[in-house]
């Protein structure tokens, strides 16, 4: 479809918008984007603008949004310290591989390259941290670059685009026509995987005798759900999640064996090294999750699905790369792959599951002691809800308990900083998923340190009346940090104490429900009330301040070295 | 891993920041680029990099993915040093008088093939074409007159493999239109 009229830039900018089928942007205006947000003004019931209350606020909330709805998030931002404020969140969405759209105002053509007031180079700044960026310095060439920003954000392994517009083409007039871009020779998005290739994982996975998948976000991002399941049902072959793939499939499924790497479960890590065939799908052997690779499955085969050629290999050496697409591949490998079962080898599983449980689990979630514990908290939650809450989650210890504790029973229901580890992610980002999935009861579980990165965003919260539920686990540390300092730095424990000020009273200053739990005695009703509420609740409930996260695996350790205290 | 010498050729799209992009690959991962010269290639619209780096052969590999990775980048491959023919070129200024009152001048420039560029009252300038092996001989030699200034480019290198890129772009844009 096109259309043609005589209009601005600035006008032009919210056409596009309009024509890739957006509705909804964070952002924050200043000088150099000021037209834009005039041009806003008049299409404000067809495309609502969130104002955050820090441009690092609005990019994890466009984050936040895209990563629950699976559509493109979209952001504003003024030059200079406007643009850099989003380079945070661009940093995540790279590494996390989120579809954002970043839009920068910048001053005048005739200014670039002169220091001119709040000029910086945003190009130049967030080039290593874009999927691809772009400068417009002509009114015409927006129509061609918002459309290609698309394409290039959602496409393929997606990712952060940056569009750097600078003023005088926001006001510059020209004939406005809109056309989808059509792709580029320099740009294949999924690659085509080579039969060959596909018969040959068929053949190792209907000889294998000790199969393990490690499943991560590929299958969220290419909507593999299905497909992943009826595969792993048809094989019969036990499957771990890396932090980024939670949620694929759900918490309970018979062969779903926990969570990988340095906070996950005992026994995937553990049986990672007496596997005799790996299938990794969408996702790419973090060092997180291998621990230390000179000691990782050596013993097995490997064949990786991937989308990106340049994951094959890069920590992980794949005797089968199956480059493409997760769902498409998975399709094409159902039919032929054999009907199978794994029942011992899965009860291998299941025995270690034991040994984490008493060790480590049973005190988490029901501690005898007077002290909370943050799985106990979430494991409230999952008793007394219908498990497909959206969990967003900090960085820290917090964090490490939620994905390992929380049950899903419904997708795209974990959203969380996995590859950056972005403390201030969690409260702007649970903001952006609640407004793109209204229905959904979305839950921010924060640090007392990671809320107060990005805590004036209560005040995005407050103005648009979004319904987010906050549950801060203050533990009066930086509790991850502590935790290390405990293990490895004989307990010295520089600069990680918290001195908190009453949250209770900052969080009902912007008219937020609030409730504080340091007893065992209150915390279902609490949790409860918090579940039930119709609009924004934050429960802060004290808990132990020395806790650790076990299992571990130590920086430099295998996994197979995994602790459980 | 053994280090080698690798020369990448890297054909992109000509579009501004392009070379920013290629080159932060090599910064982030601290190689060290020896040299890097940049031309249009003879498919109209696609321009060519060509570095030259000493690293392992794996990381190279790695290293290539990465530059592919990039949307503008149509292909990148890389050689061993047998598998190119490559060039570079040296400019050297020396002063007339020196080369003219050592009386080996002729010699020197002969035996090289170097090509005398200008001759001024005060200076001339040499042009030697050659591998760097050759252009240094050259400095070397001319060393004790005096070099005023010298300058060498990044090496060119043509691939010895017969796939033409003209090929590559067309089977490129063909999957392109099929998706
Ligand atoms: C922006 C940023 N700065 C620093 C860190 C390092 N870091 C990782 S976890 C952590 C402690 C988090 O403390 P808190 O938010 O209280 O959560 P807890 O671990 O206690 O659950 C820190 C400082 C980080 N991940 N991100």
């Amino acid at each position: 479809m096109t259309s043609k009229k005589e209009t601005t830039g600035a006008n032009a900018v919210i056409q596009s918008l309009l024509a890739e089928g957006t509705d909804l942007v964070f952002g924050y205006p200043g000088g150099a984007i000021m037209p834009i947000y005039d041009a806003l003004y008049d299409v404000e019931d067809r495309l609502t603008h969130i104002l955050a209350r820090h441009e690092q606020g609005a990019i994890h909330a466009a984050q936040g949004y895209a990563r629950a709805t699976g559509n493109v998030g979209v952001c504003f931002a003024t030059s200079g310290p406007g643009a850099t404020n989003l380079i945070t969140g661009i940093a995540d969405a790279q590494i996390d591989s989120t579809p954002l759209v970043c839009i920068t105002g910048q001053v005048g053509s005739k200014l670039l390259g002169t220091d001119a007031f709040q000029e910086t180079d945003v190009i130049g700044i967030s080039m290593p941290v874009t999927k691809w960026n772009f400068q417009v310095t002509k009114a015409s060439e927006i129509p061609s670059a918002i459309a290609k920003a698309f394409y290039l954000a959602r496409s393929g392994k997606p990712g952060p685009v940056l569009i750097d517009i600078t003023k005088d083409a926001q006001f510059e007039k020209f004939e406005f026509h809109y056309k989808p871009f059509e792709g580029m020779r320099s740009y294949i998005p999924t690659p085509t995987c080579e039969a060959n290739y596909l018969n040959e994982a068929a053949s190792l996975i209907n000889k294998a005798k000790k199969p393990f998948i490690l499943f991560g976000q590929g299958v969220l991002l290419s909507g593999a759900q299905m497909a992943f399941k009826t595969f792993i049902e048809k094989t019969g072959i036990p499957s771990a999640w890396t932090i980024m793939g939670l949620s694929s499939l759900d918490s309970d499924h018979y062969l779903n064996v926990g969570m990988l790497g340095m906070h996950g479960n005992y026994a995937p890590n553990k049986l990672t090294n007496e596997c005799d065939l790996l299938i990794a799908i969408g996702m790419r052997f973090d060092d997180r999750v291998t621990g230390n690779l000179d000691s990782y499955a050596k013993q097995a085969k490997v064949i990786h699905i991937e989308i990106d050629p340049a994951e094959i290999d890069k920590n992980v050496k794949a005797d089968v790369p199956l480059l493409g697409d997760a769902r498409e591949i998975l399709e094409a490998l159902i039919p032929i792959v054999d009907k199978r079962s794994h029942d011992n080898w899965l009860s291998e599983f299941r025995k270690l599951e034991q040994e984490e449980i008493a060790q480590v689990i049973q005190g988490e979630l029901h501690p005898t002691g007077d002290i909370l514990t943050m799985g106990e908290v979430i494991h409230q939650i999952n008793e007394l809800s219908d498990q497909k809450n959206i969990f967003v989650t900090d960085v820290g210890q917090h964090q490490m308990i939620t994905c390992r504790y929380a049950k899903f029973k419904a997708t795209n229901s974990s959203i969380t900083s996995g590859g950056l580890g972005t403390m201030g992610f969690c409260l702007p980002a649970a903001i952006g998923a609640k407004m793109g999935r209204e229905d959904a009861q979305v839950i921010a579980v924060i640090g007392d340190g990671g809320f107060q990165m990005t805590i004036q965003e209560l005040g995005t919260i407050f103005q648009y009346k979004t319904a987010v539920k906050i549950v801060v686990l203050n533990n009066d540390f930086l509790g991850m940090v502590r935790q290390w300092q405990e293990l490895f730095f004989d307990k010295r424990y520089a600069s990680t104490t918290m001195v908190n000020p009453d949250f209770q009273t900052i969080v009902r200053g912007y008219g937020i429900k609030a409730k504080m739990v340091d007893q065992r005695c209150d915390l279902k009703l609490a949790v409860q009330e918090m579940l039930e509420y119709k609009s924004s609740y934050f429960l802060e409930v004290k808990v132990g301040k020395e806790n650790n996260v076990f299992p571990m695996v130590a920086t430099g350790a295998s996994v197979a070295e995994i602790r459980l205290s | 891993m053994e280090k080698k010498r690798f020369t990448i050729s890297v054909f992109t799209e000509d579009v501004v920041g392009i070379l920013n992009r290629v080159t932060i690959i090599f910064t982030r991962r601290k190689i060290n680029i020896e040299s890097i010269a940049a031309s249009e290639s003879e498919v109209q619209g696609i321009h060519r990099y060509t570095i030259v780096i000493r690293e392992d052969e794996t990381k190279i590999i790695k290293v290539v993915k990465q530059l592919e990775k990039q949307v503008a980048v149509v292909k990148a491959v890389y050689h061993g040093e047998n598998d190119i023919v490559f060039q570079e070129i040296a400019l050297y200024k020396i002063s007339t008088e020196a080369l003219v009152s050592g009386g080996q001048a002729e010699k020197i420039v002969r035996a090289h093939h170097a090509r005398v560029l200008t001759v001024e009252k005060e200076f001339t300038v040499l042009e030697k074409t050659g591998q760097k092996e050759e252009t240094q001989q050259l400095f070397e030699e001319l060393e004790p007159y005096g070099i005023l200034e010298f300058v060498r480019s990044g090496r060119v290198a043509i691939t010895k493999p017969m796939r033409t890129l003209a090929s590559i772009v067309e089977e490129l844009e063909a999957i392109n239109k099929s998706h």
